[in-house]
């Protein structure tokens, strides 16, 4: 070993060892836990546990509860993800606007909901939503409306939910978008100007192409941020109603430290980390071919 | 002189970490847990720390009723750590797993059997109380194995809720007795479309169909709580009385989510009767119009036959236990004596409204007076414990969720029946492993 490569390798050492003893050894043990029947009965006596090899995968995949959860997580992904870029987009364009005055406060305003406390702001919602006395349903009922039970009824539940992601998570995303647009010349607005493109035509031609590297990069973070959704449906509805809002990270919970059968909830969390990474990889070659 | 001021230190920093701890519980609490037992056992203060987890409102009040336990015992300071109800189970479980236990805790007695899998209790002598004063069924809640791991603080059980006018137009003065009288009166009451709907069984609740199976003599699983006992003619039979129940419109297929005022719907006579617990009497009182409040009653469960007083309801309520390595034992052990006193039962009672565990406590003005509690008094003395398996709160959402498939008529009676033998068989696997191993011992 060269004297460069060894010192390069003590320079390192720190940051190897921590990623080692915080990331590469907990996610080593608990791949090793999904291929046990760790339970209640281990946690009483260490000679209860078994090693199952992958019939915790099996158990999960067969089991209707994992693809109601599977379901709802895709659901709250595909419809909150793009949701929640479109609505970024949009916000960081209006700032982005050379007419907008007081560019500085909208930012703010806009990024505030991702700087709060996330259960903090699921309980607020919670009373938002309230169907008697949620100012939703007062602003319904001003309207001449019906009142809705936005959180009870099975067929909603998952849309408030939704709803509450999305005004949480955009400040985040547009301030990518910001940053995306500044990093645009304004020399090919102005060649576009000259060969006659219109708003459209610019956004089109100009600012979406140019964009596509922030695009991978928002669709990569949202899409992680999203199929791990547990904290609002833990505090607004606990999965119900009728487990309409039961996502994976709920399911690896409940079965986790409800039930606590360790080695099942483990093996959830395994199916989601492939899951994720699938959904990742295919954004990344979607975004090789353009 | 320099010792006492340096007592006096140790106090104010005992509080201040006490003060801390109930800051932060939330965030962290086996760190400060720690934190508190050092520097609180560390001190030279001669009383003893007795920590007492409490849920929710009984939580609130049963610091209020400590006060005379200390002065009785001035040589024990008992420290109550109240817990929300909805985070009780996962904070307990993770309290034992990080071992940052209490001394004494407050248990639903469902949980027994989980803690017991997990040797989290302490074994109690069956002398710590007056065992002939305790309801069987509520007492049998807390023996796992033959061996006594909690002791009754307060009891819930669910009884038959019911518009007497109703029920009185149908040609039943008083409550039916049995099945055959109860299918008689929904059928009265559907063909007379005297209320909307006979009776009320959301199909989301699974206490419906186990206060059936039980009082058609069912045990929900085998004797060993190794393999569901669905397909078994105690359960079948219920099952399809619970389904017939749905298939004549004598009650809606609807879960609780689906009724938005509940106390409403009773008044205004969407439904006659509904099967539910103790806390439904103080909501009813006040909730129900003043018109309605001489025009429903209670009474215990319909039995399957002639041949039974009454039907056979559920042992639900909560238990005090001792968690295991404790050092406080005595001082918990007189704790749980003292919860238990019959005066202190009814005490309780008129605290909180929860039903007292003792027979003797049944005797105060207050409950005997009233018209709605001497039904669950009936009740209690036939009730049953469900299966003591750590497994059954996922077996008993499979039966409703089966429960309300058949209901709504998506799947066949004998298909749902075999489908939560099979069910309750692959969740019940490790138990028969176990016992194969001998394990376990029973």
């Amino acid at each position: 070993m060269s004297p460069e490569s060894r010192a390069a390798l003590l320079f390192l050492a720190p940051a190897i060892l921590l990623l080692a003893v915080f990331f590469f050894a907990p996610v080593i043990a608990g791949f090793a836990l999904s291929l046990t029947d760790f339970d209640l009965y281990t946690i009483g006596d260490s000679h209860n546990l078994r090693f199952l090899a992958l019939r915790n995968y099996r158990d999960l995949l067969g089991s209707s509860i994992f693809w109601t959860a599977f379901g709802n997580t895709l659901y709250f992904a595909l419809v909150g993800g793009p949701l929640t870029v479109v609505v970024s987009l949009a916000a960081a364009l209006l700032i982005n606007a050379k007419l907008i005055r007081a560019k500085s406060l909208f930012r703010t305003v806009y990024f505030a909901p991702v700087v709060t406390t996330l259960v903090a702001v699921s309980i607020v919602f919670k009373y938002l939503y309230h169907p008697r006395f949620g100012v939703f349903n007062r602003a319904l009922s001003a309207v001449g409306l019906e009142s809705i039970d936005w959180l009870g009824n099975p067929k909603l539940a998952m849309f408030a939910i939704i709803m509450l992601a999305v005004w949480k998570g955009f400040g985040y995303t547009m301030i990518i978008f910001i940053a995306g647009l500044q990093n645009i010349p304004g020399e090919l607005y102005e060649a576009a100007r000259i060969d006659g493109a219109g708003w459209w035509k610019q956004f089109r031609h100009v600012t979406l192409p140019m964009l596509g590297p922030t695009f991978l990069f928002v669709g990569v973070v949202v899409a992680i941020g999203q199929l791990q959704i547990f904290a609002e449906p833990y505090v607004m509805t606990r999965g119900g109603p009728l487990n309409k809002t039961l996502t994976m990270v709920m399911l690896m919970y409940e079965q986790g430290f409800r039930f606590w059968r360790m080695g099942y909830a483990a093996a959830v969390a395994f199916v989601l980390f492939l899951i994720i990474g699938t959904a990742t990889l295919v954004q990344m070659r979607l975004q090789e071919k353009r | 002189m320099t010792r006492n001021v340096e007592g006096l230190m140790l106090k104010v920093e005992c509080k201040a970490t006490q003060i801390l701890h109930h800051l932060t519980f939330n965030i962290k609490p086996s760190t400060f847990l720690v934190l508190l037992l050092f520097s609180c056992t560390a001190n030279r203060d001669p009383k003893e720390r007795l920590e007492f987890w409490a849920l929710g409102r009984e939580g609130e009040v049963v610091a209020e009723m400590l006060a005379d336990f200390e002065r009785a015992n001035p040589d024990i300071d008992v420290v109550v750590q109240q817990i929300p109800w909805s985070a009780a189970h996962e904070k307990l479980l993770t309290a034992y797993v990080g071992e940052s236990t209490p001394d004494v805790a407050q248990m639903g007695n469902t949980w027994i059997p989980e803690f017991t899998a997990m040797r989290a209790l302490e074994e109690l002598a069956p002398t710590v109380v007056d065992r002939g004063d305790y309801f069987p069924g509520i007492w049998a809640t807390n023996v796992i194995g033959g061996k006594l791991y909690g002791i009754p603080w307060y009891v819930d059980t669910r009884v038959l809720f019911y518009r007497s006018d109703i029920l009185a137009a149908a040609g039943f003065p008083r409550a039916p007795r049995t099945w055959g009288e109860w299918g008689q009166a929904m059928e009265t009451i559907r063909a007379r479309r005297l209320s909307r709907y006979a009776i009320l069984l959301p199909t989301n609740e699974f206490e419906q169909i186990e206060v059936l199976a039980f009082s058609n003599g069912s045990t929900l699983l085998n004797r060993d709580g190794t393999r569901g006992a669905f397909r078994q003619p105690p359960f079948a039979q219920a099952f399809d009385f619970y389904i017939e129940i749905f298939r004549r419109g004598w009650s809606p297929a609807v879960s609780n989510s689906e009724i938005a005022n509940i106390y409403q719907q009773f008044a205004q006579g969407d439904f006659a009767m509904w099967i539910t617990g103790p806390w439904n009497v103080g909501e009813c009182k006040r909730r129900l119009p003043a018109e309605m409040q001489d025009k429903w009653a209670t009474a215990p469960l319909p039995a399957r036959d002639a041949s039974a007083p009454t039907g056979v309801s559920m042992a639900g309520g909560s238990s005090l236990v001792v968690f295991r390595g404790g050092k406080h034992r005595a001082a918990a052990e007189k704790l749980i004596r003292f919860l238990s006193e019959p005066a202190q039962q009814v005490r309780f009672f008129e605290l909180t409204g929860d039903l007292p565990a003792r027979r003797s406590a049944w005797s105060a003005p207050a409950l005997v007076s009233d018209p709605y509690f001497p039904a669950f008094r009936e009740q209690l003395e036939r009730v049953q414990p469900l299966p003591q398996v750590p497994e059954w709160e996922q077996i008993a959402t499979a039966m409703f969720d089966r429960g309300e498939a058949a209901a709504r008529g998506t799947v066949a009676v004998p298909a749902a029946l075999a489908q939560l033998d099979a069910k309750a068989d692959a969740l019940l696997e490790k138990r028969r492993w176990m016992l194969d191993r001998a394990v376990i011992t029973r």
